[in-house]
């Protein structure tokens, strides 16, 4: 990115924030908003600082190991990043587990570079006072699937099974207001006040939906991860909080990247 | 070989791979069911006021999310009733109160997640699922549309006692119905379900406008 291009982001940014916070007592024209602003940066999305962020994170020595990433394999062979994205969650033999893109992450991180996985677990998403290793990690890696297929694989008998187990937790209704993330995600064409919600059970819904995260968030300032955005669906569903890169979460994602093959992935994207 | 016979051959390979599937089903999907239960059981934690033992389901929530909202009629029948005898009717036999506190109950999207604060006390929701009064634009479409609902039924005491029952447990009038069981679960009150039906039913209420446009809507 060169420095004229950066100056105009950073002006975009600002007039984004003085946006988003009008956005919040004018919500009816939300997409509308989210349009203009995507015509505005149409060259240059505020996840590219991340996706910096998170290259050099990958190709610097840290940890008590003081090693890189750079053999870390998420499934291409190691230290493959091109197109790894496009086809996770996937079993790996080393961990014996289906894995998301974050919980391959923690693995290298925990494995490779010996960082106690409690570090990373503790706080695993960013806030605006500390960005979030991990996800700028995650952000970098995606960008590298940019514009490939999603073809994520079910033929491990362990890759089906964790479909199958996601599929149920999509659909478990549980806590104060009986809510399963199919009380919102299940039906075609309605929204909760003004924000569409995409139908998981029809394929182009499911499609736009899964690839566009992780996404910078233009009301929070913030590049969040998929991990982050199930996270925040469980606490509209008045669930406790899932555990960062648990097998709960990772199946719920196999079944939500299977439901969107063949989509052109096109994160990192820009919401709301 | 024809199209038709293709066809034929594609079809027949089809459904045989649909009933393979569902005779291996049944014994494979009671383990994953119990699998599926496992995981969710260990992989949340409390935070906040949202506590780890939210994810342990009633006989409802089970069976709801075991047939997939779909459940077969006589099972329906019995969660019905089962919620309609829980339902506690106001002991004063009055089910109407203020619609101005009903509607900003109805706006209020606050209450019981891990964000909210212990002292918060919930809202209403309704807009976030329903369309209500005429002026409020910014409603959500997964409930039906409540606007000119008193003006459509009236203020019968039966049709009073419906709508209280409905936000009481929506459950006991529909076993799988999206709408969470405001009085059942504890979310709201006695005086606060009051409000609501009135905010749904008096003819004050802007749920219920006196000009015709607003009406036609
Ligand atoms: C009570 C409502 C509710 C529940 C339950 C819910 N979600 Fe959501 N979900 C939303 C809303 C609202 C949005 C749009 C978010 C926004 O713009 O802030 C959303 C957005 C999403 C998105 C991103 C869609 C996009 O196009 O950007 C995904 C993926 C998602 N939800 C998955 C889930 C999963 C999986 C569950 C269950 C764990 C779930 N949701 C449960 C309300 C819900
Ligand atoms: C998460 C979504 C959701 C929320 C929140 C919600 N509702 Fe509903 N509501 C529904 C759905 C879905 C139905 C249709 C129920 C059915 O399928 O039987 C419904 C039905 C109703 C009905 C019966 C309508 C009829 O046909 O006679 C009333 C009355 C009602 N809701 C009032 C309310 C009020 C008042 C609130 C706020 C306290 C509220 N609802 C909150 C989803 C919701």
């Amino acid at each position: 990115m060169n420095t004229s291009r950066l100056t105009r982001m950073i002006l975009v940014l600002a007039l984004a924030a003085s946006g988003a916070a009008q956005a919040a007592d004018d919500s009816a024209s939300d997409s509308d908003k989210i349009e203009a602003y995507r015509e505005m940066i149409s060259d240059g999305n505020p996840a590219e600082f991340d996706e910096m962020r998170g290259e050099e994170l990958w190709k610097k020595p840290a940890g008590p190991k003081n090693a890189s990433l750079e053999k870390c394999d998420l499934g291409k062979g190691a230290g493959v990043v091109k197109g790894a994205y496009a086809a996770l969650p996937r079993y790996f033999k080393d961990t014996k587990k289906v894995q998301d893109l974050e919980s391959r992450l923690l693995t290298c991180m925990t494995t490779l570079q010996g960082i106690p996985e409690a570090d990373i677990t503790a706080k695993p998403f960013a806030s605006d006072k500390k960005p979030s290793d991990i996800s700028s990690l995650a952000t970098y890696v995606v960008g590298q699937s940019k514009g490939m297929k999603m073809a994520v694989s079910t033929k491990h008998p362990k890759e089906k099974e964790a479909y199958e187990i996601g599929k149920r937790i999509f659909n478990y209704r549980a806590g104060p207001y009986d809510f399963a993330c199919s009380t919102c995600h299940a039906t075609s064409d309605v929204r909760i006040r003004m924000q569409d919600l995409p139908n998981f059970n029809v394929k182009a819904d499911a499609q736009s939906a899964y690839s566009s995260w992780p996404a910078y968030r233009v009301s929070q300032g913030l590049t969040r991860s998929f991990q982050w955005r199930l996270n925040d669906c469980f606490r509209q569903q008045r669930f406790p909080e899932p555990k960062f890169a648990s097998e709960a979460t990772v199946a719920l994602t196999m079944y939500l990247a299977v439901s969107a093959n063949g989509a052109d992935y096109a994160g990192p994207g820009l919401k709301r | 070989m024809n199209a038709k016979q293709l066809f034929g051959i594609a079809v027949s390979v089809c459904l045989a791979s649909v009933t393979f599937s569902a005779q291996a089903g049944s014994k494979d999907d009671k383990k994953l069911d119990a699998k599926t239960t496992e995981i969710i059981k260990r992989d949340f934690r409390d935070k906040g006021i949202a506590k780890a033992d939210r994810v342990n389901q009633d006989e409802l929530q089970a069976a709801c999310s075991k047939y997939l909202d779909d459940v077969p009629d006589k099972l329906k029948g019995k969660l019905e009733a089962a919620q309609a005898k829980e339902i506690k009717w106001p002991a004063d036999g009055k089910y109407m109160g203020d619609w101005k506190a009903g509607e900003k109950l109805a706006q209020s999207g606050r209450g019981m997640t891990w964000s909210d604060k212990p002292e918060d006390t919930p809202g209403g929701n309704c807009y976030n699922c329903h369309r209500l009064s005429a002026k409020e634009i910014a409603y959500g479409t997964i409930g039906p549309s409540l606007l000119n609902y008193g003006k459509k039924r009236g203020t019968k005491e039966e049709v009073q006692r419906s709508v209280y029952g409905h936000i009481y447990n929506a459950k006991a009038y529909n076993a799988c119905a999206n709408m969470p069981r405001f009085g059942h679960m504890g979310i709201l009150t006695e005086a606060q379900i009051k409000d609501l039906v009135a905010l749904l039913l008096d003819p004050e209420s802007p749920v219920n406008p006196k000009d015709a446009s607003a009406a036609a809507k």
